[in-house]
């Protein structure tokens, strides 16, 4: 083994760490003086050092190829779960649905959980409609939080101001985002990759502004209060409105609020089958696959026939109807919802789940959601450096598989027979 | 007609600082086709360091203020290229190859990381700078006037010197042609013996470089900053370069400039709240007629 | 006009400019249904960009482009692509444009695509007629696969074939969206001789067995002469001869654009020297 090599590369890497973190960590500024804390910094440095020497060392033993396959091939082999969702996606979607089902009912259940499994869900349904934008149809597109943040108003201010029912304000609301995904793709039929980038962040910026700004109509910063969803007709809030009864009296039982978090939990859980069910669908039929063909060569497809303007249009349009219903049920479960859950970060979450999970792969998105959501809760002690981690995690799982978790399996086609 | 060339003279200079950071984004994104959005942060991070360097002239009793600036910008421009390097080395370099979306989340957790890096190393509060120098020119009468600071005066002065520079590395020296021929054609440029590698990250140093000189003038003329003003900045001078033609040089600067004007002059004369929305209707239009921007090159893809 | 009764393309002076470059110069041409078409010249004779006009990529500055798939006119001039290729005009490329990410049958399901049941409702719950459709695309598709001898790479990505098969798959695509005239942009580039011939085969049979028009940009003059029934000769974005092969070979302005002025003396001199 080659050490004075790795020690002249960790060498190298702690000079650089030492450069970096020394004025970064070590000077922090306190109003006009510093308060000097070199040995944070150098205990930094250290670590850049330990972790260089560490990766020189097992790269150069073959360890670190060797541990990378041993790790992969426990992820996919070894581990049932993900050696079924890279066989038979849909056999495990079935079993996932199945556990998710009957969580709230298990005795470990707590609202908590439930409320941070709807928003799980909730991320499903956006990464499954930003995935007909992005993975099928290969339009990059950094403002999706505008559709979502479209839903979640939508479904406010027609409570509000025009006294819509939870169940009337989906499918209006889901018209209303379709109608700004239509909006949005307008402008943008002509522009290519990175341009269009640029144009749909600032489309979602331009949403946030004007939540922000138009007080007098969204609340502004202090946001809006949003209606519970009904069942039949029947509320889940202690105090019911006029003439309203209540689920728990109809049924009974003693009032809890655990019965509103199920009932939204349950409702978004179905409401998510569907959108990936039609997802799936929309893969394998004529319009998913012109989607796709526009992402790999739109010239060819041009000359094949399709019209290129309204199939663009029509994955900015329906991508943005999912986010739309999205952000209906993101209100619902919230009952208050204010600008800030609306910003661009947002869109970068859903893009990575998109990304990490592997492009236009369902199972992908629904591991990469779920990490995303579920992972930082586990990490709750650690609150000040989740977004730290997050982002580090992003980086490293696109080192380390650039084409996200899961490969897109493609439907197969028998001879004589039907597709299957 | 005053309040006219007051805000001519602000959209100039906030135009500048966009123009500054911009260079950072299209220079990148010519040399190796990515969007790097991480770069707003380098220019955040610019601003800590020059505050903390200020600070340590202080500790270290450099009484005269044009020494001490003099010390505080060298180092400062010279670690956040550091830093920019090793943002490239880190996560940018390993995907080198693979698919165009790879790198852009790359680069956005990287952007999550230095901001919350900075975050957690020199904690969330505003901060602060004392106003440092105070000169003002004012032209017009009493009650009508242009006031033009002296630091406003100098910060056009650097982005004048420093994209002079720029221009002239980039045209007369042997590492602005190692530049332009990676930039047409990589596999071209590493047979003719150009060490790519180290020319990408020259440009990323060279990005990080200008975004500094654009941090220091900022808080030189503002004095306040935080760990989150590199995300609107970020995005600002990204739609600058998009604006201008991502890829030029010159159209990263007509860009910056074009954008802070009409901000400025939107703010002004109608509304300050929405002039971030003015700024991406802008884009969109200028895109609308011009998809590759006011100076980039139309694509002419070969069939 | 007489020329056209009996036609399925005519170009009437075609011409395109890039800026100071003419790069078409009043193509004149007739073509007949079901037959080969040839169009040689040397390269940047502007062979490509005329197929770039007659599929609607480039717009001519001057002249008018005809198309008569069911003996009526129209002018595909001011078209937009997809247009033209809806009525009948497909094409395959000088460099290779497949759908490399999808299968290879999903490529020519592609093709089929303005032909199936596209609506949104009917696939999404899968109608009958819906599903009636798709099955006959995939029959369709089977068909092409299966004349092009590539049934057994249905299922593999289309990006991953060899360049060959590759090649064959363009044509197949072209031939799935239905097309009257098909216009293959150098198909045989990069094919050994054996795939090459097989390849010319395959274009004959697509000729005598779907009456489909072919326009073929080819440099081999073996191919050129043996299977086309016209031959047109682009030089510098004109055209400097039109006729059957017979007549093309015979004329002395293309022997000399192939081979130069001097060449084109020496090669005279040395052939009356010799006779
Ligand atoms: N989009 C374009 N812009 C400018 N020049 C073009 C364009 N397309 C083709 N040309 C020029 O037209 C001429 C003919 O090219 P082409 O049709 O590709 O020749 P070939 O006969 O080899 O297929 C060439 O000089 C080429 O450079
Ligand atoms: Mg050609």
């Amino acid at each position: 083994m080659n050490i004075p090599a790795a020690l002249k590369d960790s060498a190298v890497a702690s000079l650089i760490a030492l450069a970096l973190f020394v004025p970064m960590i070590g000077l922090v500024l306190k109003g006009q003086s510093l308060n000097i804390q070199l040995l944070r910094a150098l205990f930094v440095v250290a670590a850049v050092f330990a972790g260089r020497m560490l990766i020189s060392m097992l790269l150069q033993s073959g360890l670190l190829g060797r541990l990378v396959e041993v790790i992969r091939k426990v992820l996919v082999y070894l581990s049932p779960v993900v050696g079924l969702v890279e066989r038979r996606s849909f056999r495990f979607i079935g079993l996932l649905l199945v556990v998710l089902v009957a969580v709230p009912f298990l005795p470990g259940s707590s609202n908590y959980l439930i409320q941070i499994l709807s928003l799980t869900l909730v991320y499903v349904i956006l990464a499954t409609g930003l995935n007909i934008v992005v993975g099928l149809a290969g339009l990059l597109d950094l403002g999706f939080v505008a559709f979502f943040a479209t839903g979640a108003y939508g479904y406010a201010m027609l409570a509000q101001y025009a006294g819509l029912s939870f169940w009337a304000a989906i499918p209006l609301t889901a018209g209303i985002a379709a109608a700004m995904g239509c909006l949005l793709g307008l402008p943008v039929l002509r522009m290519h990759g990175d341009y269009l980038a640029i144009v749909t962040l600032g489309f979602g910026e331009i949403i946030r502004i004007l939540l922000v700004n138009m007080i007098d109509i969204t609340g502004g910063p202090n946001g809006i209060s949003v209606p519970r969803p009904t069942l039949f007709g029947l509320g889940f809030t202690r105090r019911l409105e006029e003439g309203q009864l209540g689920f728990h009296e109809f049924f009974g039982l003693p009032y809890s609020a655990s019965h509103r978090y199920i009932f939204i939990y349950l409702l978004i859980l179905a409401f998510t089958v569907a959108a990936i069910w039609i997802f799936k669908r929309l893969r394998e039929m004529p319009i998913g696959r012109a989607w796709e063909a526009l992402r790999e060569d739109e010239i060819a497809c041009k000359a094949l026939g399709i019209n290129h303007t309204t199939t663009k249009l029509s994955a900015f349009t329906l991508g943005a109807t999912f986010g739309g219903v999205g952000g209906v049920f993101f209100a619902a479960m919230e009952g208050f919802i204010n600008p800030s859950s609306f910003t661009f970060v947002e869109s970068a979450i859903i893009l990575s789940i998109v990304v990490l999970g592997g492009m236009g792969s369902i199972v992908g998105v629904i591991l990469a959601a779920m990490g995303i959501t579920l992972l930082p809760e586990l990490f709750r002690e650690f609150e000040n450096y989740r977004m730290l981690v997050f982002g580090l995690a992003m980086v490293f799982i696109m080192i380390w598989r650039p084409g996200g978790l899961l490969k897109v399996r493609r439907k197969t086609f028998a001879r004589g027979g039907h597709g299957g | 007609m005053y309040i006219l060339g007051q805000q001519l003279i602000n959209g100039l200079i906030l135009g500048s600082i966009y123009g500054l950071i911009a260079i950072g984004y299209t220079m990148v994104y010519g040399i190796i086709g990515m969007i790097n959005f991480a770069h707003g942060e380098i220019y955040m991070i610019s601003a800590y360091l020059f505050a903390i360097f200020l600070a340590l002239a202080g500790v270290f009793g450099i009484d005269s203020l044009p020494v001490a600036l003099l010390f505080t910008l060298a180092f400062t421009i010279i670690i956040t290229g550091l830093y920019g390097f090793t943002v490239e080395r880190m996560a940018y370099r390993p995907l080198r190859g693979s698919t165009r979306l790879a790198p852009l989340i790359s680069a956005i957790g990287m952007s999550l990381v230095l901001q919350n890096f900075v975050q957690l190393a020199q904690g969330a509060n505003d901060q602060a700078l004392p106003p440092l120098y105070h000169g003002v020119l004012r032209l017009g009468g009493e009650e009508d006037f242009v006031q033009i600071t002296h630091i406003q005066i100098i910060i056009v002065a650097a982005t004048v010197i420093s994209m002079a520079i720029l221009t002239y590395v980039i045209n007369n020296t042997a590492l602005g042609r190692a530049c332009r021929a990676t930039q047409q054609d990589r596999t071209m440029a590493n047979l003719l013996g150009i060490n790519t590698d180290w020319t990408i990250s020259l440009v990323f140093v060279i990005g990080a470089s200008m975004a500094s000189v654009a941090g220091v003038l900022i808080t030189f003329n503002f004095g306040s900053f935080n760990f989150f003003i590199g995300f609107v900045a970020g995005i600002k001078a990204f739609t600058a370069a998009v604006l201008g033609g991502i890829g030029s040089l010159p159209g990263a600067m007509l860009g910056g400039i074009l954008l802070g004007l009409s901000e400025s002059l939107f703010a002004g004369f109608v509304n300050t709240d929405y002039k971030d929305v003015f700024a991406f209707a802008l884009l969109v239009t200028v895109l609308t007629f011009r998809p590759t921007g006011l100076l980039g090159r139309p694509e002419v893809e070969k069939i | 006009m007489a020329a056209k009764a009996d036609s399925i393309l005519v170009t009437e002076g075609v011409s395109i400019r890039f800026g100071g470059l003419l790069a078409l110069a009043g193509i004149s041409l007739v073509m007949r249904p079901a037959t080969i078409t040839a169009i040689i010249g040397p390269n940047g004779a502007g062979k490509t960009t005329l197929f770039n006009c007659i599929t609607g990529f480039y717009r001519p500055t001057e002249g008018r482009i005809i198309f008569r798939p069911d003996g009526r006119d129209v002018v595909l001039n001011r078209l937009p692509i997809h247009k033209i290729a809806q009525l009948g005009v497909a094409r395959t490329y000088q460099n290779i444009r497949l759908f490399g990410q999808m299968s290879v049958l999903e490529n020519l399901l592609v093709a089929q695509h303005h032909f199936v049941n596209h609506r949104l409702i009917s696939g999404i719950f899968q109608t009958r007629s819906f599903r009636k459709s798709e099955a006959e695309a995939v029959e369709q598709a089977w068909f092409w696969l299966e004349f092009m001898g590539m049934e057994q790479l249905a299922n593999q990505d289309a990006g991953t074939l060899p360049y060959g098969q590759q090649r064959r798959l363009e044509v197949a695509r072209a031939m799935a969206s239905r097309p009257r005239l098909i216009c293959l942009d150098e198909p045989a580039a990069g094919l050994n001789l054996q795939e090459s011939e097989e390849l010319n085969q395959l274009i004959l049979k697509l000729r005598e067995e779907h009456g489909v028009s072919v326009l073929l940009i080819e440099h081999h003059m073996g191919v050129v002469m043996s299977i086309s029934d016209h031959v047109v000769v682009l030089d510098h974005g004109e055209v400097i001869s039109d006729g059957t092969t017979e007549q093309v070979q015979q004329d002395e302005r293309v022997i000399k654009a192939y081979l130069g002025e001097e060449d084109a003396e020496e090669l005279q001199s040395v052939t009356k020297g010799a006779g």
